[in-house]
């Protein structure tokens, strides 16, 4: 029954050997893969996902500068509207962000956070805004919105804060995508470069 | 003439803040045929930074800076 010490290298020798190989195969076809990929991302444009998610006035900016930023620069550049982010992309909200000041420290003229709670500070607080972005010659969001449209930005709505929030397709603006949901999303930003959350 | 190329189109940016020095330069040059000059002035002082990073990116040839106080000029080529 019992194996002699010869047969029992031989076996060790041999299996040795074929993890050895096994590894090795696995190994080559990791490199290889790689190298397939980076020749890929090589030859592709490179491609930005940004995810709005807030409908203010001033977070309405990073994602329209950056992606139409991006579309100067060649890049393929794609924006996925969720929450209150979905404002960005309605008729009634494009042209009618609103700057907040409650609870935002980094006011340009520090008040008291208690005055930001008094009925009208908003509407207050956003006309300066719009007037400091008209005056420094800043481009306002619905032309920023104009230019992404231009360029070739993709706007995608979320479908699912349609259905939380009621929203029709005809409520929001020409020139978006069809609504989408996580997934569609997600399977873009995944062979993109950058990813942003804003 | 400057520095050896002729300029076939100026862009003025002036008074225009980031992002549109760069989306106007890249919407001009779509414009231009390939190999000519487009010089395009700006006074955003982020457009110095931007310009260098908005040829390196797209490949279009920054010739030239020039830079007086309050005032940034470039020169780029298209390459493509």
């Amino acid at each position: 029954m019992g194996l002699t010490s010869q047969e029992i290298d031989h076996v060790v020798a041999a299996t040795v050997k074929e993890l050895a190989e096994h590894r090795l195969e696995e190994l080559v076809r990791e490199q290889v893969k790689a190298v397939l990929e980076a020749e890929a991302r090589k030859t592709r444009p490179k491609r930005i996902a940004i995810v709005a998610s807030k409908g203010t006035l001033d977070a309405a900016y990073p994602p329209l500068i950056l992606a139409t930023t991006a579309a100067a620069l060649d890049m393929e550049a794609g924006i996925f509207f969720t929450f209150f982010g979905l404002e960005i992309v309605k008729k009634s909200g494009l042209e009618n962000l609103k700057f907040v000041p409650i609870a935002n420290p980094a006011m340009p003229m520090p008040m008291p956070n208690l005055l930001g709670a008094l009925p009208g500070m908003t509407g207050l607080a956003t006309l300066m805004m719009k007037q400091t972005i008209k005056q420094k010659h800043i481009a306002s969001i619905p032309e920023l919105m104009g230019l992404a449209k231009e360029c070739g930005v993709k706007l995608w709505p979320c479908q699912m804060t349609m259905d939380m929030m009621n929203i029709k397709r005809g409520e929001l603006i020409d020139g978006v995508q069809e609504p989408v949901g996580a997934a569609t999303f997600l399977e873009y930003a995944s062979s993109s470069d950058i990813t942003l959350f804003v | 003439m400057a520095g050896g190329y002729t300029v076939d189109q100026v862009l003025d940016c002036k008074g225009l803040n980031c992002p549109l020095p760069v989306i106007k330069t890249k919407k001009t040059i779509e414009q231009m045929a390939l190999g000519q000059v487009l010089q395009m002035i700006a006074t955003d002082p982020g457009s110095k930074s931007d310009m260098v990073a908005w040829s390196k990116s797209t490949g279009h040839e920054l010739l030239e800076t020039r830079e007086e106080p309050g005032v940034y000029t470039f020169f780029v080529r298209k390459s493509k």
